[in-house]
């Protein structure tokens, strides 16, 4: 028969007022937390590993392979990379691993991107932990405020990522030679960076701020049909955003693996032709 | 055709409280919660109070939580359940229950009728109003909102925080601003109404942290947060954070 008949008049949330007066905070019966838990390991390695890689300062370089975490490299105490993406443009001051100054760019670009805002909102800060989950915080400005305000810059990152990929990209038409800076070969590790490059691009170019840049802003499609055609490209990459975001992710940390692994003489990379 | 007894609890009360009271209730093939609810009333509980109309996921009636989820009864298969299951069904707990499965979802009218109507075209009278299908296809995709409310239901915005139902308009709202902005014959900016604006301002939208409760619970599975709300927040900065694109707009004018 029926049981806890007292609402709960003075608590907030969904034991408040006037609710129906349920004590329990959800009724819940599957397996809600695996989805926030799993994203949050996810990233949680993922932090881990870039920063331990991001301030190492070390076998970012394995001829003709540069790791993704340390392109461009723009400090003098860059390891000097033949045509590679050296600039120094930072000059000698700079002490510590070169990595940071790029990484921030591509950081940002994540940790503003609407699908890793979900993610880390859900799984790190549990606002909501899931949906119709209670959440366990007394306030909530969501984000009108600093600094949550600050997610309006994603579209500044997003430029910057564009110029990070084009990068990226160069460093991967560099693969094609061998150990002696030669053209026209090709190993496993140019295999690594293309499946890098290209999935970089494909989570890069399905950004929401992208969406809306070439094409979302319009009121007029039918003004503008190449923009209407970019934007339905986008539109259908944008549908993947949450896949790509994870691939992209994985292949990258991928990729700089891979470049420790040669430069640190574990193994050879195997050549292809 | 096979049929078995399941387990039920099923919120009971109103507003001065109320709880779960537990029913066993026979469940044959093909019948959705709807209608085990309605069995519940014709043979064990003739005064247990639910929402309904249509049976047939169009109305948006008959909204409630089931095993703790936001979804309609009428769209809901017993056969999504294992027999053994215990299921469990409330009121939607983000609105002031009424008596036992029916809210007060008065809230949402407030919400609708603070967003403002489609403004005309000036110089157009009714029956002359012209558009390109790619115009409208993603205003068509809001128009199939039906209005059951989960979305507002399961915003964490409201649900978790009443103090914040007098600043934010919530899922369903926001999606009708965005339609509306996105509208090709919409005239709001030739009357000084910027929508864009007046979504962050008047309407809340900084309050969506987009973690897409809203898109999970749509019965029309409308892309809430990626079609409307995150196209609105983009729109947003367009008008409030972005600086060249106010200069740009600017220097255009002129």
């Amino acid at each position: 028969m029926a049981t806890g008949t007292e609402p709960q008049r003075d608590s907030g949330g969904v034991r408040a007022g006037t609710r129906a007066a349920i004590t329990a905070p959800h009724l819940r019966t599957d397996r809600w937390w695996l989805a926030p838990a799993v994203t949050a390991a996810g990233l949680f390695a993922f932090v881990v590993y870039s920063t331990w890689r991001a301030f190492a300062d070390a076998h970012y370089y394995a001829a003709p392979y540069v790791s993704p975490f340390y392109s461009p490299c723009l400090a003098e105490n860059c390891r000097t990379m033949r045509a590679g993406p050296n600039a120094d443009l930072f000059g000698g001051w700079w002490g510590i691993s070169p990595a940071i100054i790029i990484l921030i760019f591509p950081l940002g670009f994540r940790l503003t991107c609407y699908y890793y805002r979900k993610a880390y909102y859900r799984s790190f800060w549990a606002s909501p932990p899931a949906c119709a989950v209670a959440e366990p915080h007394r306030g909530y400005t969501g984000e009108t405020r600093f600094p949550l305000i600050l997610q309006n810059v994603h579209r500044y990152f997003f430029y910057a990522a564009i110029l990070v990929a084009g990068v990226l990209t160069y460093d991967t038409v560099l693969s094609f030679r061998d150990t002696h800076y030669r053209w026209g070969h090709m190993g496993l590790g140019t295999l690594v960076f293309l499946v890098n490059i290209v999935l970089i691009w494909a989570y890069t170019i399905s950004c929401h701020s992208c969406r809306h840049i070439v094409g979302g802003k319009l009121k007029h499609f039918s003004r503008h049909p190449v923009r209407y055609r970019a934007w339905q490209f986008v539109g259908r990459l944008n549908a993947r955003h949450m896949q790509l975001a994870w691939a992209s992710l994985l292949s990258v940390a991928l990729a700089d693996f891979y470049v420790y692994l040669v430069a640190s003489g574990v193994f050879a990379d195997p050549r292809f032709f | 055709m096979s049929s078995y007894e399941a387990r039920f609890k099923v919120w009971r009360g109103d507003a001065e409280g109320g709880g779960l009271t537990d029913f066993t209730v026979e469940v044959n093939d093909g019948e959705v919660v709807l209608d085990i609810i309605h069995r519940l009333q014709a043979t064990q509980a003739p005064d247990l109070a639910v929402r309904w109309n249509c049976k047939a996921g169009k109305c948006g009636s008959c909204s409630a939580e089931i095993n703790g989820r936001p979804r309609l009864m009428c769209m809901t298969r017993m056969s999504v359940f294992d027999r053994s299951e215990t299921i469990t069904v409330t009121p939607l707990r983000a609105f002031p229950v009424v008596r036992d499965l029916v809210t007060d979802v008065g809230f949402n009218y407030q919400k609708a009728r603070e967003v403002p109507a489609f403004v005309p075209p000036p110089g157009l009278g009714p029956g002359e109003y012209r558009m390109m299908q790619e115009d409208v296809d993603r205003s068509q995709e809001f128009r199939k909102c039906i209005e059951c409310f989960l979305c507002q239901d399961v915003c964490h915005v409201v649900r978790d925080h009443e103090e914040n139902k007098p600043v934010y308009a919530g899922p369903r709202f926001l999606m009708r601003v965005a339609e509306l902005d996105m509208h090709p014959l919409d005239a709001a900016a030739e009357t000084g109404l910027d929508r864009k604006r007046a979504a962050q301002d008047e309407h809340g939208l900084g309050y969506c942290n987009i973690t897409k409760c809203c898109t999970e619970v749509c019965p029309e599975g409308i892309r809430i947060t990626d079609n409307a709300l995150i196209p609105l927040k983009e729109r947003a900065v367009d008008r409030k954070y972005d600086p060249l694109v106010w200069l740009g707009s600017k220097i255009r004018r002129r």
